[in-house]
């Protein structure tokens, strides 16, 4: 009987999955000005997960990641709900968003807006939308 | 002249595709076709880049990592799938 071993797929995933992860996090930030944004970057942080899960098996993935992607979902929820809402406290509408320019010491002029932390919502959403989605068709024996 | 040459590249990067769609369609076993979608996803990444010259924008090179990547994903599932049965194992036998 012959051993399968996938050491060549294990080597190459801890090079790779630094690249994917990093990427997908400069889609999700970029999504202002360049394309990108919310749903690209967390689908490609979805497919990095995959990628662990192809390469391990569900338990592992799960010791190295120990998260409910359901309570993920609630949470990107929870961010863009939380953003619209804020706006009502300052006497405007709904979905109103904010930007100001911030001087931050090493970084420089930031923009920074609201839109972005409702974007962080989306991203969880789709993570978690897209991880519930596979493991729970994954895990049927 | 660059107008050319890309045009011509393109033109070989189509007729290259053609010969990979025929190995999709004819190929007899499954390692074959998944190999054929595998170069597939490499000729896509050259034709957007050869696209995105063409059109002298820098809009599509995030699209061109984006497709390695998800070529690379792909066709590892399918040859786990291949390998052992399964794609997304619950417990790992080894």
């Amino acid at each position: 009987m012959r051993q399968p071993n996938n050491m060549i797929l294990e080597t190459a995933l801890k090079l790779l999955l630094f690249f994917i992860v990093l990427f997908s996090i400069y889609i999700f930030t970029a999504g202002h000005y360049y394309p990108g944004g919310g749903f690209i970057g967390g689908l490609m942080t979805a497919g990095a997960i995959v990628l662990l899960l192809i390469t391990y098996d569900i338990k592992t993935v799960q010791k190295i990641l120990p998260v409910d992607y359901r309570i993920v979902t609630a949470i990107g929820l929870l961010f863009s709900i939380g953003t619209s809402a804020g706006a009502l406290f300052f006497n405007v509408p709904f979905l109103t968003h904010v930007f100001t320019h911030v001087e931050v010491p090493v970084l420089g002029d930031l923009a920074l807006h609201t839109a972005t932390i409702f974007d962080l919502g989306v991203y969880f959403v789709v993570i978690g939308v897209t991880m519930t989605i596979i493991l729970t068709i994954g895990e049927d024996e | 002249m660059l107008e050319i040459v890309i045009r011509i590249s393109l033109l070989c990067c189509s007729l290259s595709m053609l010969g990979l769609i025929y190995r999709v369609i004819k190929g007899p076993t499954v390692p074959d076709r998944v190999i054929a979608l595998d170069a597939i996803g490499v000729n896509l990444v050259a034709i957007t880049a050869l696209i995105s010259i063409v059109l002298k924008s820098h809009a599509f090179l995030e699209i061109i990592l984006l497709i390695g990547i998800l070529a690379f994903i792909g066709t590892v599932a399918f040859a786990k799938y291949l390998e052992k049965g399964v794609i997304i194992e619950h417990e790992r036998t080894r």
